[in-house]
């Protein structure tokens, strides 16, 4: 594992520091024992963590909120990992919110679902999403997020993509 | 054979039976894979979460089954997360008796979930004592000095 920070991991994210440092990864889903484990996945794959149980706590944490000012510049996060079917906002519907955020809409999202979605609305996912995965999630799929994190951040560096 | 030898034998006996039994599946040793030493107590902590979330689940959608008027809606949403839960941990069983009840409530036949609601719950003690068992001859184990398989 390369860390040339000098920096412990237990810093918020929004200390600002960009080395080489922990991807920051936002997992959201209403399932808390999903939450739990998708979190696990991710600290195994030393990535930093931060959950949200709703498509509104995410939006609230990214500063983009109805009524928020996005004055988080100095927040880090690198993807955006999301159940497609949570009640009240859908994966997609978080999916456009962030995509029409100048700051955020870099971010990859990543869609996950229990089940086989229709055609047509993956097809409509797949315009603004990175990935589209199908739970319980696999250290498998990890690694292939952690290599999509790492290609978007330094473009020609893919060394730390462990095959599995 | 001395006892922690013993007790090991015993562990692997009885996790095959679990899974020889389809009370878990492969998703269930996936989870064991994500325990370290650096949340050694992992699995316990995620199995208890969902033995609570079950049990809330399983209120819900019996006060929702004894109403006049079923609102199936509710009770699928219910069923929904149960399904995706025992998923997550591995539960083989009750994930699939949640696969059936999902069907009965898209048929709103009332009988029908009420019969899976109280093969969940079936399912569930099962579970929950087979885990207990297991858990606690890991825990014999770590004490006689040996340590467990999935965490090597």
């Amino acid at each position: 594992m390369a860390s040339s920070s000098s920096l412990s991991s237990s810093f918020s994210p929004s200390m600002g520091f960009d080395f080489d440092e922990k991807p920051h990864v936002l997992a959201v889903d209403d399932n808390s024992i999903d939450r739990k484990v998708m979190e696990k996945l991710l600290i195994n794959s030393a990535c930093k963590v931060t959950t949200a149980e709703n498509g509104k706590m995410a939006l609230k944490y990214l500063g983009l909120a109805d009524g928020q000012h996005p004055n988080h510049s100095d927040l880090r996060v690198n993807m955006i990992i999301t159940y497609y079917c949570i009640p009240g906002m859908t994966g997609y519907e978080l999916l456009k919110r962030i995509k029409k955020s100048p700051t955020m809409k870099e971010i990859a999202v990543v869609i996950v679902s229990s089940e086989n979605i229709p055609m047509r609305i993956k097809q409509r996912l797949e315009e603004g999403a990175q990935e589209f995965l199908l739970k319980p999630l696999q250290p498998s799929d990890v690694t292939k997020l952690r290599c999509h994190i790492k290609k978007l951040k330094n473009p020609s560096e893919g060394r730390l993509c462990r095959g599995k | 054979m001395d006892l922690l030898s013993q007790l090991q034998r015993q562990l692997a006996d009885f996790t095959a039976s679990l899974y020889r039994e389809g009370f878990v599946d492969d998703q269930f040793t996936q989870l064991q894979k994500l325990q370290d030493e650096s949340s050694p107590e992992f699995v316990v902590e995620v199995v208890s979460l969902f033995f609570e979330d079950c049990e809330k689940l399983v209120n819900n959608m019996a006060k929702a089954l004894e109403q006049q008027v079923v609102d199936f809606k509710q009770v699928d949403s219910h069923v929904h997360q149960l399904k995706g839960s025992s998923s997550s941990i591995g539960a083989a069983r009750i994930k699939n008796v949640c696969i059936a009840f999902k069907t009965f409530c898209e048929a709103q036949n009332r009988e029908g979930c009420l019969r899976c609601l109280q093969q969940v719950n079936h399912e569930h003690a099962q579970l929950k004592t087979n885990l207990q068992t297991l858990f606690t001859l890991e825990r014999q184990i770590v004490a006689n000095g040996g340590s467990i398989p999935a965490m090597q």
